[in-house]
């Protein structure tokens, strides 16, 4: 028995049945989560067919409210970044056999954390945006370092502590919006807006908040793969007790990803708050980190392809307004899709009926256990 | 030692309380029931966690267990006009989101933590889009006096005036000592949490022992719902379950895995909160609500962080059991 409290098991990123042959691996990669949106869209229609809407109709207006017009697309980018973020946070946590639902927490923590370096100091932009987007980061880093270094040294299960840090960063910004960092003399709970020395801009539709995305995705998708300390990530997460007697010191490593993790979320807040908002209002980030892990897992915990899903959830989000507006379904039905989704990728309901020949094959080699 | 802790503990509180009645009846009474009240939800959310951690099973999805039994027993209620209508459809759909867990967790093998944050994100998704405003309960629950016992000074008013559900929830509680630690199944489902391969040598179906148990757990966990729509709150809001069923779990931790010791933890919770908002209340302390509302979290955190390395979890816990 390790003393790392529960075992490792197989999220979903390694392919758990090699006896199903190499190309099973590339094959699962694509279709199953392809298949699992098509699923997860067919139920939603069943749902919003009987609130009395074509669902066609529905679908339709969903995307062309998304996806019609520039403006559009803008909206689109500017929802997808911190889903890009968020996601990305809860990849690495998974690569080290770390399930972080927390990435709301961080978010919000640096969201904050961003906005008041960005209306307190007066800098000049060069120093300015580095320093608020640095400063946002390290909050998330901080408050997701409280799971990672209990996770290490009193073995308290991340998944519990991440949660309860949600609650509490939620806790916390209420506070601070509404007493020490609120605007003054405004009835609402916010902070003052940002200056513009800390703002990011936006160049025509592409909102630069996006392409930081972007590029910290590939840099993920490197440093994870081609790196000494991702090769140490995904060793503790694949077997801690491999990774110790090779000598990687699981607790180190723990700490490292969780701060990255926490870092990664925080970026998503810092970005939302000095590229979109410009000031930090509770509720306005809320709901993005339980999308991350929908995120991660429709990307098999692949850095890369956080990228195209968090551009799916992005356009769903974008569009669940005007669905609302325009058909009177109410925007919760993403909700729900986005759930099934995550149940279809996760659960083994695909990869076994949809791909049973695979399956059929299995069981005879194995035989029935 | 970690006995003799709770155990000064516990003196050290029941002292307290017993001086803080001597100077205010009142105020003292109204901690004590706010502490016991708060405590419920919990304590049965705890039970879940345990009859399914006993079982060789972590189940992270009670959060949404209960928020959909929460959600079908409220407009189960309001739409049949019985209170007790409505409680049974918060225990069926409590059993049927077990039944779901169970298929993933159990019979899937999938890894279990995932298994539960998809149940939570599908009741979260499920919750939000089916919710109506407007609904109102046919009635209040009601409140059942034990007659004599409640005439008792302090534990009277607290402990035997209340709804029927706080009474089902001290049932469950001593119910499942008895069952854990006296009984056949008791035996089985602990051995099947411990080391399932000597289980399933010796004859016990590991799967559907397993099955079978995180599935009545869902049952437990529609109890918990249906307490906190129908008789803790009288309403249902969206997400207003607000992280209890992971409290819980760390409830059960502080009680070490047994189902009184989780009692004991979860009526300390529950006084911790009593006792700041009486503070607030009572304007002693200027402290701003977020940071009482931050309370449960926050001793959540600090909880666990004294206790996770003295206790020990089933040792099976969070693995899905393959034959050799």
């Amino acid at each position: 028995m390790s003393s790392d409290g529960p075992a490792q098991t197989d999220l979903g990123f390694t392919d758990p049945n090699p006896t199903l042959g190499p190309k099973y691996g590339v094959v699962k990669a694509f279709a199953i989560p392809i298949v699992s949106v098509l699923l997860a869209f067919a139920v939603g229609g069943i749902l919003i067919y009987f609130q009395g809407v074509n669902p066609f109709t529905a679908y339709r207006v969903l995307f062309e409210s998304a996806l019609g017009d520039s403006d559009g697309y803008l909206r689109v980018m500017q929802k997808s970044t911190p889903l890009i973020f968020t996601g990305l946070a809860v990849v690495v946590g998974l690569r080290v056999g770390l399930f972080n639902i927390g990435a709301q927490g961080q978010l919000i923590v640096a969201a904050i954390g961003a906005a008041w370096a960005g209306y307190h100091f007066d800098l000049p932009a060069v120093v300015h945006l580095p320093f608020a987007l640095g400063f946002g980061m390290l909050c998330g880093a901080a408050w997701a370092s409280i799971a990672g270094v209990l996770r290490a040294y009193r073995n308290v299960s991340e998944v519990i502590t991440t949660i309860m840090l949600n609650s509490i960063a939620i806790a916390l910004v209420d506070y601070l919006a509404s007493r020490p960092f609120k605007e003054p003399d405004q009835p609402l709970s916010r902070t003052p807006l940002i200056s513009d020395s800390a703002a990011l801009a936006t160049f025509g539709v592409i909102p630069s908040g996006f392409v930081i995305a972007l590029i910290v995705s590939l840099f993920f998708g490197w440093f994870l793969i081609r790196t000494t300390e991702g090769f140490r990530f995904n060793t503790v997460g694949l077997n801690p007790n491999a990774a110790r007697y090779a000598g990687i010191s699981v607790k180190r490593t723990i700490v490292l990803a969780m701060a990255v993790s926490g870092a990664l979320a925080g970026m998503g807040g810092a970005v939302e708050t000095m590229g979109v908002v410009g000031r930090f209002e509770p509720a306005f980030n809320a709901g993005l980190g339980f999308d991350g892990i929908t995120i991660a897992l429709l990307a098999r915990a692949n850095p890369i392809a956080t990228i195209p899903a968090a551009i799916l959830v992005g356009i769903l989000r974008t569009g669940a307004n005007s669905l609302q507006f325009e058909t009177g379904i109410e925007p919760e039905v993403v909700d729900v899709i986005l759930a099934l989704t995550l149940l279809f990728v996760a659960a083994p309901i695909v990869s076994r009926y949809i791909f049973r020949i695979n399956a059929k094959r299995k069981s005879k080699s194995k035989g029935r256990s | 030692m970690r006995a003799r802790w709770a155990w000064t503990i516990t003196v050290i509180i029941l002292v307290g309380i017993m001086f803080s009645y001597t100077q205010d009846e009142l105020r003292t009474t109204s901690v004590l029931s706010f502490s016991l009240r708060y405590a419920i939800p919990l304590i049965i959310a705890a039970m879940v966690g345990l009859v399914c951690e006993r079982s060789g099973v972590i189940n992270i999805g009670i959060e949404g267990q209960l928020l959909m039994s929460a959600f079908a027993g409220f407009f189960g209620a309001a739409a049949t006009g019985s209170l007790i209508i409505g409680t049974l459809f918060g225990i069926g759909t409590g059993l049927i989101m077990g039944a779901v867990f169970a298929t993933g967790a159990v019979a899937w093998k999938m890894d279990q933590i995932i298994s539960g944050t998809i149940i939570n994100i599908i009741a979260t998704g499920l919750t939000s889009f089916f919710y109506a405003q407007g609904q109102v309960l046919p009635a209040s629950t009601p409140v059942v006096a034990i007659p004599y016992l409640k005439d008792l000074p302090l534990v009277g008013p607290v402990l035997f005036n209340n709804g029927l559900f706080t009474y089902a929830a001290i049932i469950i509680v001593i119910f499942l000592q008895i069952m854990l630690f006296l009984t056949i199944w008791g035996l089985r489902t602990r051995a099947v949490g411990e080391n399932p391969s000597a289980a399933d040598t010796s004859g016990i179906n590991v799967q559907r022992t397993r099955f079978i148990n995180v599935t009545l757990a869902g049952g437990l966990a529609g109890v918990a719902g249906a307490y906190l729509s129908l008789e803790a709150a009288g309403t249902f809001e969206r997400g207003f379950t607000a992280g209890r069923g992971f409290t819980a779990l760390a409830i059960m931790i502080f009680g070490a895995w047994n189902p009184v010791g989780a009692f004991a933890a979860a009526l300390f919770f529950g006084l911790t909160q009593g006792v700041a908002s009486q503070l607030q209340a009572d304007e002693v302390v200027d402290i701003p609500p977020q940071f009482i509302n931050m309370l449960p979290y926050v001793l959540t955190i600090v909880l666990l962080a004294v206790v996770a390395g003295r206790v020990r979890p089933p040792a099976a816990v969070g693995k899905p059991y393959e034959k050799d």
